[in-house]
């Protein structure tokens, strides 16, 4: 599963994008910093980790299960 | 659980750049191959100016701050003062490709045993989105508001290509535009710094690299605009030692 630290979000999109089940779509909330953080829908996340790669923030951890 | 990607330990804290800045994923990049190798306690990075050097409140290795241009000539000191260690240089295309052209070219004429990391995102960041060296033809910048006229500011510079020309051991430009390019741009640091640790000589890595708010694009447009734009003219590969 995936662990999302939304606080370091900037919602520039590459993980949206390049989510390859289209598990992740920015959220409604701001965090901290004003941004529309990102969100990932468990049912279609595969932990792929490709979020993980595109992210420019270390906003993604990937863990087993 | 037990976390099978995670931020590597060197990273700490938030980064101050930009949203969709290639700087952080290039940083991270930089960090995972450092520790894989656990070289985490023998690295020694020299930080240029610009954008770059906000990489000293992320990134918790030993970390210099050279004058402007000069991070290689420093970097170069540093690792035959200490040959053991792993020395790298972080520069943007200002740095290395401008200000610091003439340590750049002499680092790799003299086939100095370091690594040069050249973050390439063709605009001069920090200052405001001057444009630099490395700007494309067309590209409109704060210093060419009609856009890069070659008849006056010449054609954009291949930093990697004049390296070349040089006996250097390991020369690579890769992009940080996808996934894919993303895996790819991080072999390539993991073999400099390796060839670097068996004293193999000068080792660079120039990396094509967006920044959305100087280019005046989103980050999803400024990926594309890498895709289907600068990598026509900044052919991403190895171009020397990749074979090894």
């Amino acid at each position: 599963m995936v662990h999302i630290n939304s606080e370091k979000c900037k919602a520039c999109g590459y993980c949206v994008k390049a989510c390859p089940k289209g598990a992740l779509a920015f959220g409604e909330n701001v965090n901290g910093k004003g941004y529309h953080a990102v969100t990932v829908d468990e049912e279609k996340c595969v932990s792929c980790g490709t979020c993980y790669t595109v992210c420019p923030d270390t906003v993604f951890t990937i863990e087993e299960g | 659980m037990a976390a099978v990607k995670k931020a590597p330990s060197t990273i700490y804290g938030y980064n101050s750049f930009c949203p969709g800045c290639g700087h952080g994923i290039v940083i991270r990049l930089i960090a995972e191959v450092v520790e894989e190798m656990g070289l985490a306690e023998d690295a020694i990075g020299v930080l240029a100016v610009g954008c770059s050097c906000l990489t000293n409140r992320y990134l918790a290795l030993d970390l210099l701050q050279a004058a402007h241009g000069r991070a290689a000539a420093s970097a170069g000191a540093i690792k035959r003062c200490r040959p053991d260690k792993l020395v790298f240089t972080y520069q943007g295309d200002g740095d290395a490709a401008s200000i610091g052209i003439a340590e750049t070219l002499y680092s790799a004429q003299r086939n100095e045993n370091f690594t040069q990391i050249i973050v390439n995102n063709g605009v001069y960041g920090m200052t405001g989105g001057q444009m630099s060296p490395t700007s494309l033809v067309g590209q409109k910048t704060t210093t060419s508001v009609k856009g890069r006229d070659p008849e006056i500011m010449g054609m954009p510079l291949k930093i990697s290509e004049l390296i070349s020309h040089f006996d250097v051991s390991y020369l690579a430009r890769g992009s940080v535009h996808d996934a894919a390019h993303i895996r790819k741009t991080k072999t390539y640091i993991r073999k400099a710094f390796e060839t670097q640790m068996n004293q193999g000589g000068y080792t660079c890595v120039e990396i094509i690299s967006p920044c959305p708010t100087n280019w005046h694009l989103t980050p999803l447009q400024a990926v594309d605009r890498i895709e289907k734009e600068v990598l026509e003219y900044y052919p991403v590969g190895e171009i020397k030692g990749g074979a090894r």
